[in-house]
Parts: C-alpha cells; structure tokens; sequence
C-alpha cells in the first residue's frame, strides 16, 4: 500500500507539515479562516528536531498494528487496503494504543478520542495534506516493497 | 550609527487577520527578518533585514505576507536617485567597492523587446508542430571546408568533434562554489534528461558528478581551479573562459567563507581562502597565446573535445570574435552585459559591456563577411528570457543559447541579487548546508526538465508559424525578424527591417 | 518609357523580396533525342490559372550543338548604352565567337521588352590565367560583375551555360513561348515555368527559370529558409540580387555540385534532408552520412514548400521538400519522360503513359540523357 514516508535529507523544519495536517482535519477551504483562532494546534503529524536535524513522525499503518491490538472496544481497526482508522464514536479515551505505539504516533485529540493519521482519507481533498504542502519534497506518498 | 542609517527599500506586508503563527517565515529566513513575541502570541519583523528573495512569502501557507516597495522618498531629483544616493552613503561608510549579484538591472535598451517574429499566411503554410516532425537538434563545433571521399567514393566522416543538442540551448557556466551542490546536482541531471549540456563553471567539477561527463562542459578560467588532466577529459567540451558579461575585464571572485569541504576540494586551494580569479589569464596576453591555449587544451584532450572560448560582449566584439575563430576555437561563446553572475563589482556589472543582440548580430555578420562563420559556432548568453528570445537569437545567428539565470528561477530563486551575502534562502547560493539542503535537486532537476521541455514546445510552435521545420533553417534567418522602435542604425546593426517594411 | 516604367514602381524585384506561387513542367528525352519547343509550350499553357501573367519562362538543353564548347550569354538590357558597356567588358574578358540579337516575334501580351542579345563566348586565356580561377568560376564572376557589380547598370545575363539556354519574359508562359519563337529551337530537355507573384516584379530578369552556367532552376513554392540560405550562400561568394527562391536554389545547387562535388542524390539529401527520426532509423553507414551532410551543410537545407526543376548538362532533376508541401507529378512514355505541377499537363502532350507517379517529399527523380553526367 500507499504510505506517507519522510526523508528528513530534505526535512526544513519549517513545520509547515503540522499545519497542512491541522487544516486538513478542519474540512475548511481557508486556512487563515480554519486556524486564525487556534493558539495553538494539535496535528497528527509532527516535527522531531534536534542538533540541525529534523522529520516528521505520523502514523506507519503498520501491518501489525500495536494498537489496534491493545484497543479495547474496537475503535481503532484496520482497513482492507491496510488504513488503520479510528472510530471517535467507539473509543473511550483509555489511551491504551497511545501507550503501545512505539513511534508515539497517537495522541490525544479535544474531541475526547485519540487520533492519528488516517492518510487524509476521511478529509476534504482527500490526499495526504502533509504529502502536498512540503516545500522539499521531504514526505512523500509512495509505495514501497 | 545614525549617519549610517539607510531606508529600506522594500517593506515585509503581514496581514494579521490572515497570520496564523506558524512561524514558517521565522523558521525559513536566514536573514533573520520574522521574530515571533510570546507575550503577543504574534510575528513581527524588521525590515532592514529583508533582502527581498520572497522565501517567506512563497512558503507562508495563509498568503499572509507580501514585499511592498517601503515607500520613503528623497526630495525627488531627476539627476540624484534615492538608489545613488544610498550608494554614496554606503561607500561614504564602508570606504569599499559596491558589490552586486546577477544581472544588469538598469534601464537599458533590452533589443530582445523590440524584435517580433513573422509567420506564414497563404503564400506559404504553417506547419503544425503537433501532427509534424519538427526538429530542434543542433550541432556544435568546427565544419571542415573539403569533402573527401573513399576509394568506394563514400564520403569520409572528418568532421572535427561536434556537440549534439536536443534544442539549442545549454546551462551556462555557474561554479560549484558559487551555486551549491544541489544546484550542479540539479543542472547535471536535468542536462542529461533534457539531451542537453551544462557547464560546471571555474570551480572544478565534484567528483560525484563526473558520471555526467557527456553532459557536462567543463570550464577553464584563469584561475585555473580545480583544472588537472582527468578534469578536462571528464566534460564533452572544454570552456576557456576569458569573459563574462557581468563584469568584463574582471575575473570571478568567491570569498573564503564559500571556500569550505569539498569546495575547497574540488577547487584545490586550502579552506577558508579567497578564490580571486586574475582579471587576464597570465598566459594569454595576446590572441597568439590565445592559439597556444586552445592548442594545449586540444591536446590535453587528444583532439577529442571541442574548445569553447567565451568572451564577455564588448566594444570591439566583433572584431575579437574573427580573431578567436582563426585561433582554433572550435566554438564561441559571447556573454551580454545582461548576463548574471554571483557577485560582482556594481559600477562593472552596471555600466560595462554591450546588448547581447547587437554583439551576436556584428559578430555573425562580421564572420560572414571573412568567410569563416563555419569554422566556429555561436553560443550566445547574458539574458536569454524566454524561449522567444531563443527565436531571435538564433534567428540572429546564434547556432545556441546559453541559460542561467532561468535556470536559477527553474530552481526557486527570486531574483534579489544577494548572492554574494552567501545567506540564499532558496538554497541555490550559498554554502552553508542548513540552506543548501532547501533545493533538492529531486524537484529541482524536474523544474528546469520541465522549462526547458517547455520553451522546447514554444521553439516548435513559432518555428512551425514561419514555416521552419528545423532549426537550422532558422539560424541567421533575419528575414524572420523586423525591429520596431529602432532607429536606422540600430536596424543596420542587426541586419533586420522595421516592422511594415 | 522603360526608365520610366522602372521608376514608377519602386519595387523593382531585387529591392524587395516578392513571394510567387507557380506552375513547372519539364520534358525530357532519356536518348537524348531532339524536340522542337512546342510541346513544352502546351505542356505549361495548360495550367494557365497557376500563373497570373506577371512571369513566364523556359530553360531549353541541347539547343546550340554548333556552338557547343562556349557559353551562351543571354544578356537583357535596358539601354544601347548599358549594352555598349557590358559589350566591352566582355571584350575584355572573352573571344566573342558570335552575336546576335535574339529572335523575338511582336506579341501583344508581351510588352516593354528590354534590348534581348545572346553571344558565344570563350574567356580570353591570359585573362584565365591571371585570375588563378577555373575556366567555369571565371565565367561565374564576370556574371556577378555584370549582373551586381556597382559600376554595371542596365545589364543583366539571364543565361550563361554551355548548349543550352533560358528564355524569360513579364507575361504568361505561353505567350512568352512564341514570343520567342520556342517552337523553333530543338532540344533533348525544356522546363518551363508560369509565375503567381504577389506582387508586380517591375522587370524581365525576375522571371523564371533561373540559370548559372549550365544549371537551370524552376521552382514552385516560397522557402522559409530563404534568408538563412541566403546568407550562407552570400558568404561562398554568390550575390543574391534578386532576392528570389529560385535564385539562392541555383546558387545552392551549383555550390553542392560544382564546388563541393556532391551528387545529385547527395544535393537531395542536404536540400531536402530526410528527418532525424528517419535517420536514426539507418543503419549505422547510412546513418554516419546522412548525419554528416546534414552538420556540414546544415544551412543548405531548405524548408517550405518548393518543387523544383533542376535542369543541367545532359540531365534533370525533379525535387520536393520534405514534407511535399507543392504539387509535382511524373509521366513516362518510353523515352520520354514529363514532370509537372499537374498531372493535365503532361496528359495534353501525352495522353497515353505507361507510368505515372507522385514522387515522396524528399524523394529526388534524377533522369540522364544520353552522356549525361553526374
């Protein structure tokens, strides 16, 4: 399948990521309008920097996935074409998954549930918004063996 | 300090109500303009820092910033410009040598603007790019003037080494030094996608690159860096440089700061020194000594590479460019006053040399004249634009075309002529490897891939109008041409009619 | 009258380039067998509606067997006294063997016909010698200096090959033919020529065909390339006074087979010079030369739409561009052999053939005659 790799070669840092990513999440066709109020936002991608260097950490959609195993009402599954999603009507906020996910690629969300990448499947453009918007061709959205 | 107080010229515009603080513009700009204030949750910036290269502004993702001209004014005076003005106060402090990047900006007659081109209607039919073949390969080197024949009575193949192009245009001579890795990385590979060739420019070639040999021109100036036998055998063509149009007379200066890993390397001179080029080659004091030059490099390439000499547009072009033909040369390279550079003395690159257009028409015209335009071919650079400034060239006479600073658009530069501050935002100019890796040549070789796949369709549809189904039917075709706004000397000059005529 | 017909249209063809369209035809016999000028005068009469009256002409070979070892100048001029000093220029230059005023009958459609003489002519051999050129260069330069030089006004040599010679006039083919009297010359090959320009020539020397030496050009079509050919033609030492398609053809075809020593079929593959794409597709020896006569003669390709006639010492060629942007078709009958704009008017002369074929862009159709050459 289609995954979202980074090579942090090219990672600026700049975190324009997170912000593609926030917006996304928002179903807005305006970013000033979807982000102008938030203090501060809460992607599902994120940058980890230190020492000049720096990438970006989001979901794997690992093909034995910890944490839909530990998800104790089913909440977190995975798809046929290997998308792990989360149901936000069927998690009850235990943050089992955020604990046994060894790339600490789900967090909390103000919703009450987790969240994580879910490819941009569920959002308006329907692409990984994070893929389109760095400016180096750092995340890339590609198959690979 | 407050005597040495300038204006800026150009002010950073933030629209609040579209800022969402992500902080992308503080983070990209090396120049250190964006601040963001905790307490205020808000960007701010100080715009005496902006060199205007436009990082911010294409990066920030809510359109919340723009350049605007600052607006403060001198009492205004036709004779003294605010910009003269400043620069007098700047040497009035400094007490040095005003330094400048890329190209002449100054308003000066661009001819390019006033040629247009013709088209076929009823008489003779246009031809249509997309249902014909039309064809832009070009040849470049010496032809021999004698057919000979084998004893079957086939014709011998002696043609001295030629260059083959997909469409006349080459990326002009840009140093690893002066531009980063990436960008020779980018140029490099683009050259062997597009069929084209690059020039590495008087810094050396990195080792990495010497698998795009075949696509590569490599270039001895008279500094000589980084030039030593498997060097000059890596390229499909050796460059001598005498000239550039930027600053004629001078020769290339990359301060030590630049100087540093594997440019130091590739250059062979220690890190940290100032590469300074001699404004002559101290071995060519004379077109003589030019013949012996091209001969050693010849010879040093057993006669297996063409010999390019390029000389800046100057007064008495024409007259130079009939001598360099009779030297050996197997191409001349002739670089306007318009062509860029990554740093040069303002009052050079400003006020010496001459158009392109005119040095390429006196110089074709003048070979013609002796007789001796096939010993040579014509590369022609310092402002080529557009693909239609590559019409008129050829058009002109020019058997190619040389770019550079397109090519750096391709790449994402702005064009705000700070290269010699080392400091680019875009990763093209500078060396410092927190910015270089701002260009990844994965983007940046399929930009200049698609510009020139681009300008190569543009080429076709304009020669299909008049026609032309090659492009060597429109070389030295002048009679495609008509001038407008040009006063009759101007027209005798490059050999066109005016418009109507 | 003349001076001031001249005069009134600032135009005169060689100050400005004036674009035609045409109509050719070309008739041959592969033994070399003579004809009279009559059938080549129906041939072309036929397409009467290719041309609009402003040029008509004919190259007729093997005309002059009694004078077969000079060169036959056909000299227009505007003036007894423009005549009286081209005469002695070729004084200087040449043994005139004989001289005459050409043979013309009055015909109305034919009018302010210049002073018409053709000489036989030899170079003087100590002018040769001093000049280090050889005997066919000699006569090339005194041509240009008759017909450019700056200190030679009011003559022009229309014609200046050896048994052969061109007969142009300002009207349509056909009445150009019997003015004259084509009927009564006999030749082993005519090609003949009917003019569209676009605008008014002003005078008889832009008419077609064109000729140097023994090289005669008719042509069809307007090249794009003219002005690239042009140029490096110009720099082989041609002057293109004219300005005309036909003329930087000749120059190019006489350059190529005189100078280069190219072959006929070589010329074809530089003038109309097969397509990279078709190219890459030879094999590798094909491939080396196609590649090579395209570099080195690269400025004599020619592009736009041209059909030509060639015709030269015991020969013709027939060539169109690559892309076969004009009409041009060819007919055989036993020894014979037609080429024409259209295919009614080589059916008018011959209606019964054995073949008959639209050559491919590109494709040259050379037929010798007997003893001819390259």
């Amino acid at each position: 399948m289609k995954r979202v790799y980074v090579n942090e070669k090219w990672c600026l840092g700049c975190h324009l990521c997170e912000y593609y990513c926030a917006f996304a999440g928002t179903n807005e066709t305006d970013m000033a309008r979807a982000l102008k109020a938030t203090i501060k936002i809460n992607p599902k991608i994120k940058i980890e920097e230190k020492d000049g260097v720096s990438f970006a950490v989001s979901c794997r959609h690992c093909k034995e996935p910890l944490c839909v195993k530990g998800c104790i009402t089913g909440a977190l599954t995975i798809s046929a074409d290997g998308v792990i999603t989360i149901n936000h009507d069927r998690c009850v906020s235990c943050f089992t998954c955020i604990l046994s996910c060894p790339y600490g690629a789900v967090s909390p969300s103000e919703d009450g549930a987790v969240q994580k990448c879910e490819l941009c499947v569920k959002t308006a453009k329907g692409q990984p918004a994070c893929v389109s918007g760095c400016p180096n061709g750092a995340i890339v959205f590609e198959e690979r063996g | 300090m407050a005597i040495n107080f300038l204006y800026p010229d150009y002010e950073v515009a933030r629209n609040c109500d579209r800022c969402i603080v992500c902080r992308a513009c503080e983070r990209q700009c090396a120049n250190e303009v964006h601040e963001y204030v905790d307490t205020l949750n808000k960007m701010v910036c100080d715009d005496a820092k902006c060199v205007n290269c436009h990082r911010c502004v294409s990066l920030c993702p809510t359109r919340a910033l723009k350049i605007v001209k600052s607006g403060n004014t001198y009492k205004e005076n036709m004779n003294w410009s605010g910009k003269t003005i400043n620069e007098v106060y700047r040497q009035a402090g400094s007490g040095g040598v005003l330094l400048s990047s890329m190209g002449n900006p100054e308003e000066y007659p661009i001819y390019f603007d006033k040629i247009l081109l013709n088209a076929s209607q009823v008489t003779n039919p246009s031809i249509d790019p997309l249902r014909e073949p039309m064809e832009t390969t070009v040849f470049l080197g010496a032809k021999p003037h004698n057919i000979e024949r084998g004893e079957d009575g086939r014709i011998k193949n002696n043609l001295p080494p030629q260059l083959k192009l997909s469409m006349p245009v080459m990326f002009s001579a840009m140093s690893y030094g002066s531009i980063s890795y990436n960008a020779h990385e980018s140029l490099a590979r683009a050259a062997e996608e597009l069929g084209i060739l690059y020039n590495t420019g008087e810094g050396g070639l990195h080792e990495d690159f010497y698998r795009y040999g075949k696509n590569t021109v490599v270039q001895v100036a008279s500094g000589r860096f980084g030039v030593h036998p498997q060097y000059l055998n890596s390229g499909a063509a050796v460059e001598i440089k005498m000239g550039q149009g930027a600053k004629p007379g001078i020769g290339g200066h990359l301060p030590g700061a630049k100087i540093v890993g594997d440019i130091s390397r590739t250059r062979m001179i220690p890190e940290g020194s100032d590469a300074i080029s001699p404004a002559p080659h101290h071995d060519i004091y004379s077109i003589e000594d030019l013949r012996q030059l091209v001969y050693s490099l010849k010879e040093a390439t057993d006669y297996k590479k063409p010999v390019i000499v390029k000389i800046a547009a100057v007064h008495n072009v024409a007259a130079i460019a009939s001598g360099i033909a009779r030297s050996g040369a197997d191409i001349i390279s002739i670089d306007g006053f318009r062509g860029g550079t990554g740093a040069a003395p303002t009052r050079i690159r400003d006020n010496v040399g001459i158009p392109i257009e005119l040095a390429l028409a006196s110089v074709d015209s003048r070979l013609r004249e002796e007789g001796i335009r096939d010993d040579v071919s014509i590369i022609v650079g310092g402002s080529i634009r557009s693909s239609a400034d590559i019409v008129r060239a050829v058009a002109l006479g020019a058997d190619c075309v040389y770019v550079a600073t397109s090519a750096l658009l391709a790449l994402g530069c702005h064009l705000c002529r700070s290269c010699h501050a080392g400091k680019c935002n875009w990763g093209i100019a500078t060396q410092s490897p927190e910015l270089v890796k701002r260009l990844n040549p994965d983007i940046g070789y399929k930009r200049l891939v698609n510009l020139m796949t681009a300008w190569q369709h543009e080429i076709k549809e304009m020669m299909g109008g008049m026609g032309i189904n090659s492009i060597e039917s429109l070389k030295g075709n002048r009679l495609m041409l008509r001038g407008v706004g040009l006063n009759e000397k101007e027209l005798s000059i490059l050999g066109i009619k005016h418009a109507g005529e | 009258m003349q001076e001031f017909q001249t005069r009134r249209r600032c135009g005169r063809e060689g100050r400005v380039r004036i674009p035609s369209g045409c109509a050719i035809t070309g008739i041959i016999s592969k033994s070399g067998r003579r004809m009279s000028g009559e059938r080549v005068i129906r041939s072309i009469s036929v397409m009467h509606d290719r041309s609009n009256g402003l040029g008509g002409g004919f190259a007729a070979y093997g005309i002059y067997p009694e004078y077969r070892d000079y060169y036959a100048f056909h000299i227009f001029y505007e003036s007894s006294a423009a005549k009286k000093e081209c005469e002695e220029f070729l004084e200087r230059h040449f043994d005139i063997i004989n001289l005459s005023k050409i043979p013309t009958r009055k015909v109305k459609e034919i009018t302010n016909e210049p002073l018409i003489w053709r000489y036989f002519l030899t170079p003087l051999p100590t002018k040769l010698a001093d000049s280090q050129l050889d005997e066919r260069e000699f006569v090339v330069k005194c041509v240009f200096h008759i017909n450019a030089g700056a200190d030679m006004k009011g003559a022009y040599v229309f014609s200046c090959g050896k048994d052969m010679g061109v007969f142009k006039a300002v009207g349509f083919p056909e009445d150009v033919g019997r003015f004259y009297k084509l009927e009564e010359y006999e030749g082993y090959c005519f090609t003949a020529h009917g003019r569209y320009p676009t605008n008014t020539p002003g005078w008889w020397g832009g008419a077609h065909p064109f000729a140097l030496l023994d090289y005669s050009v008719v042509h069809n079509g307007e090249i794009s390339s003219y002005d690239a050919n042009r140029r490096a033609i110009e720099m082989y030492g041609y002057k293109c006074s004219l300005q005309t398609d036909t003329e930087v053809i000749t120059y190019i075809i006489d350059y190529l087979h005189r100078k280069k020593r190219l072959t006929l079929d070589e010329i074809a593959l530089v003038v109309a010079a097969p397509f990279w794409q078709t190219i890459g597709r030879m094999e590798q020896r094909d491939r080396e030369t196609h590649e090579y006569l395209r570099t080195i003669f690269s400025s004599q390709l020619i592009t736009g739409p041209f059909s030509i006639l060639v015709g030269f010492e015991g020969g013709l060629m027939a060539l169109n561009d690559r892309l076969k942007l004009r009409s041009m078709v060819v007919g055989e009958r036993a020894d014979m052999v037609y080429i024409a704009s259209e295919e009614a008017a080589i059916r008018i002369i011959e209606p019964n053939l054995d073949a008959l074929w639209a050559p491919l862009g590109g494709q040259p159709v050379i037929i010798r005659a007997n003893g001819g050459e390259a």
